[in-house]
């Protein structure tokens, strides 16, 4: 069961006009697997994860979810997407919608679902984020981080078997970086498959069962969280870690 | 005897006389923008087409409406059409169709900018929880573009309202041309009554558009 591949990446190139962002990617994620995807700014961290939903769509090499293959402009891509919650750096919650109607909205136009099992697992899954109360306050009346647990419900209420999370705290005020964490820690600790960027490296160490390191549209690095972070094998990994620690340069 | 102005507005029918003008008024602009709005979001979801054909024929229709007159538009419907082809349109129908087509224009490109204004990230969001292009555009893009464009749009129809009074120019007896029969024919008897008479007429467009400025108001606080 631990086995089982559920995203397989094969030779994905991803050029935009001249510019190469992805060079030959290649990338499986088992089921209930965490991986985390580091890398310096530019370097395809997001267009990687817009892959594989399909928000863009590959030059060549191939995604598979669960043996299938998912391509952009595919009439499936919308049924593959359904499996594949993404949440994204600026919280875009539909500003016109309470927060029920933002969470629900999908399960019931899409999955068509009626609206009191809908509104019901919509309920479960805020309560355990701790927003239930604000279910009929609007987006813009919520502060980031609730906002951002809002978009992880929202991403949640339609059932999927991978989560996708693309720098969800960059925009964050510091404060509020811990309680969108804590529901993404939570999540894991659940078993769901999940492909995380961040630029949060004590939050990558914490939750990764694998780190990935990639720079200039390749994969440099792959390594258990443990040993990227304490003894990287390659250079480029060692100097982009070193720009996240201080050192006392006081004499 | 010259007495004040004011008696002229309760002579004989000429209050009720303005009212009916004022409805001729209501009447043409009300029909133009019932009609404008609904070809006008078609015609702003053609403008953002990506296809550089549809575009041109959009920008050519739009450019051309706004830089002619309306004026010059009246009169062509109703002065030129009949020459060119023989087709005798009604003063009324004539009016209704060039400010229909002026405004069918004017909130096409309304549309067309809500339409781009509406974020990628949100057309990006529904994408990412399984909605197709259809379900994005009903639930997500069309909904907060209604909402952006209540404000121009009533602006748009007061705009209508206040030019409507062009048609005097192609024989249609409005508000301001029964006001200014009334003071015509008391001319002698009160010299004052078009004081009186164009304060009432500010005063009737004044009511017609307000109430709507204020519906505005109130929609946009309730969307905000």
């Amino acid at each position: 069961m631990e086995e089982t591949i559920q995203l397989q990446v094969s030779g994905l190139i991803k050029k935009f006009g001249e510019d190469t962002v992805l060079n030959g990617i290649d990338l499986s994620v088992r089921q209930g697997e965490v991986v985390v995807v580091l890398g310096p700014s530019g370097c395809g961290k997001s267009t990687l994860l817009r892959c594989m939903n399909g928000l863009e769509t590959p030059t060549a090499g191939t995604i598979l979810l669960d043996g299938e293959p998912i391509s952009a402009g595919d009439r499936n891509i919308t049924r593959q997407r359904q499996k594949i919650g993404m949440v994204f750096q600026s919280y875009d919650l539909f500003p016109h919608k309470t927060i029920l109607d933002n969470v629900t909205l999908a399960p019931r136009k899409v999955l068509k679902r009626p609206k009191a099992e809908a509104e019901a697992d919509a309920q479960r899954l805020l309560e355990r984020v701790g927003l239930w109360e604000k279910r009929n306050a609007y987006p813009r009346e919520l502060s980031g981080g609730q906002k951002q647990r809002v978009a992880i419900v929202r991403a949640l209420c339609m059932n999927p078997e991978v989560m996708l999370f693309d720098e969800v705290t960059a925009a964050l005020d510091p404060e509020m970086v811990r309680e969108v964490l804590d529901v993404m820690l939570e999540l894991a600790r659940q078993g769901m498959t999940m492909v995380i960027v961040t630029h949060e490296m004590r939050f990558a160490r914490a939750i990764a069962d694998r780190v990935v390191f990639l720079d200039g549209g390749v994969i440099v690095e792959q390594s258990p969280p443990e040993i990227f972070f304490t003894n990287p094998r390659t250079q480029r990994a060692r100097d982009f870690l070193q720009t996240f620690t201080y050192e006392n340069r006081r004499p | 005897m010259a007495g004040s102005g004011i008696n002229v507005l309760f002579m004989g029918k000429n209050f009720l006389r303005l009212l009916e003008g004022l409805w001729v008024t209501m009447r043409i602009s009300l029909v133009s923008v019932v009609l404008s709005i609904p070809l006008g979001i078609l015609f702003g979801m053609f403008l953002t087409l990506k296809n550089p054909l549809s575009r041109a024929l959009g920008r050519v229709y739009l450019e051309c409406i706004r830089i002619m007159p309306q004026l010059v538009l009246l009169f062509i419907a109703y002065f030129g059409v009949t020459r060119a082809f023989g087709w005798n349109l009604s003063a009324e129908l004539s009016a209704v169709i060039v400010f229909t087509l002026w405004g069918t224009a004017e909130m096409g490109d309304l549309v067309r900018g809500a339409l781009v204004s509406i974020p990628a990230h949100q057309y990006d969001s529904a994408a990412a929880l399984g909605m197709n292009r259809g379900q994005t555009f009903l639930w997500v893009i069309l909904p907060q573009t209604l909402r952006r464009l209540v404000p121009l749009t009533i602006n748009l129809t007061t705009r209508m309202i206040k030019t409507t009074s062009l048609v005097v120019l192609i024989g249609i007896t409005e508000v301001l041309k029964v006001g200014k029969q009334i003071i015509d024919a008391n001319r002698f008897d009160y010299p004052t009554a078009a004081l009186w008479v164009y304060g009432v007429i500010f005063l009737l467009y004044f009511l017609a558009c307000w109430p709507i400025s204020s519906l505005a108001k109130k929609l946009e606080q309730r969307w905000r």
